[in-house]
């Protein structure tokens, strides 16, 4: 059977892919950003991960305002990358895993979930600036993604809670899935950063570190945040942070900790990241 | 009825409700057709004449030609729609933010390296904090 063997929370900042694409990456504004992903490159390389479910947010790329999905799970083969308005990424298209991520699909909807299946999407750098964190540069990615793309461009995004219940629900799927794939959950965006109007550039260094604290000791904390309070103290775009609760749903009650890194600045946003691993159930 | 008077309590912040995405549903959709090489082309040789291609409202055009970011979205823009128009002239996020907030482009840079605006005194007018 598949199983869920560790979880990943990271920011998706664009300019961090931009660094990246244009070899600024060891420039002493970027490098201490990347230096806080060398243990996870590392350790995921010994991981191998068969597939991510890679849990982000599209910005305005595959989704104009014509259809807004509140949760999208991507079941084609491959998922180009998009154009964003400078041209695409210079990374490797991502690789699907349809099979798995049909049999999600099902099992989620059938599970309450309603969510809405696409068969053919543009990813944009909220989905691949993570992927590169974890892999750097690589002609093809060693892993195949399943995208859920979660609506936090047009208020209101669902809530913490539900995004908690999802993952939840995402665990019980993946579990049920008989090839026996090693599966990582990641839940991307965030953490506190505001991109508009005159409050722009906002960062709460307290928020966040008290939110990172909790994604281990007290998740349930987490789930009572309501949009209110992220729009506050966590900055407009800051509410990107209810995606980190569908993988923190996916792994259970009792996790472990086994890296966190928090930085300030990336271009607008304070980056956050976590690497999880669920206590296994007792026997 | 749903009541979002809440948000108008956060200074300095517009929040992209229904509302808002209804009324600026043409702007939108015209920032995303920049995603084409071939229309960021068209749009730059001819801004005001691409712009008259789309059913926008005069003061929407009108912002976008200023680039006026705050007005584009008090009138229904969304920031990540925008994007596409900065990307177009190929400014960064973090400059584009920064036109945004009153601050010059180094202003705002040095208050990102210092942490960052602080939430002190921004999380609510009428409860003053």
């Amino acid at each position: 059977m598949a199983q869920i063997t560790a979880g990943i929370t990271t920011s998706h900042v664009p300019a961090i892919g931009a660094a990246l694409d244009q070899g600024k990456d060891g420039t002493d504004y970027w490098a201490p950003v990347f230096a806080g992903y060398d243990w996870t490159k590392e350790w995921i390389a010994r991981e191998k991960p068969d597939v991510v479910v890679l849990v982000y947010n599209d910005h305005a790329s595959a989704f104009s305002l014509e259809i807004i999905p509140t949760f999208a799970i991507g079941c084609a083969d491959e998922f180009p990358i998009a154009d964003e308005g400078f041209g695409p990424r210079p990374v490797p298209t991502v690789l699907g895993h349809p099979g798995l991520a049909c049999h999600l699909a099902q099992s989620l909807i059938l599970d309450e979930f309603d969510m809405t299946v696409i068969n053919k999407m543009d990813v944009d750098h909220g989905l691949t600036v993570p992927l590169s964190l974890m892999f750097a540069q690589p002609l093809e990615w060693p892993v195949k993604v399943v995208p859920i793309a979660v609506n936090v461009v047009q208020y209101p995004p669902p809530t913490g809670e539900r995004c908690y219940k999802l993952g939840q629900a995402l665990r019980r799927a993946i579990e049920s899935y008989d090839e026996g794939l090693n599966v990582q959950v990641w839940g991307t965006g965030g953490m506190s950063h505001q991109l508009q109007g005159p409050r722009a550039g906002l960062i709460n260094q307290k928020f966040d570190n008290a939110f990172l604290d909790d994604m281990t000791a007290n998740p349930d904390a987490l789930r009572a945040i309501t949009h209110l309070e992220y729009l506050r103290e966590a900055g407009s775009e800051g509410i990107e942070l209810v995606m980190w609760l569908v993988m923190r749903g996916a792994l259970g009650d009792a996790v472990q900790e086994l890296h966190r890194f928090y930085h300030v600045p990336a271009s607008n946003t304070a980056v956050g990241h976590l690497v999880l691993k669920p206590t296994p159930k007792e026997q | 009825m749903v009541d979002n008077s809440e948000f108008d309590d956060i200074p300095g912040t517009t929040v992209f409700t229904a509302e808002r995405s209804h009324e600026g549903f043409h702007l939108n959709q015209f920032c995303m057709s920049l995603m084409k090489p071939q229309n960021r082309e068209r749009f730059k040789v001819n801004e005001r004449a691409y712009l008259d291609e789309w059913p926008m409202t005069e003061a929407q055009k009108q912002a976008v030609l200023d680039r006026d970011y705050n007005a584009m979205m008090a009138l229904g823009g969304n920031v990540y729609f925008l994007a596409k128009i900065f990307a177009t002239d190929g400014i960064s996020f973090q400059t584009a933010a920064a036109s945004m907030t009153g601050m010059t482009v180094d202003e705002y840079a040095a208050m990102m390296l210092a942490g960052g605006r602080s939430p002190e005194g921004v999380r609510s007018i009428k409860e003053g904090r």
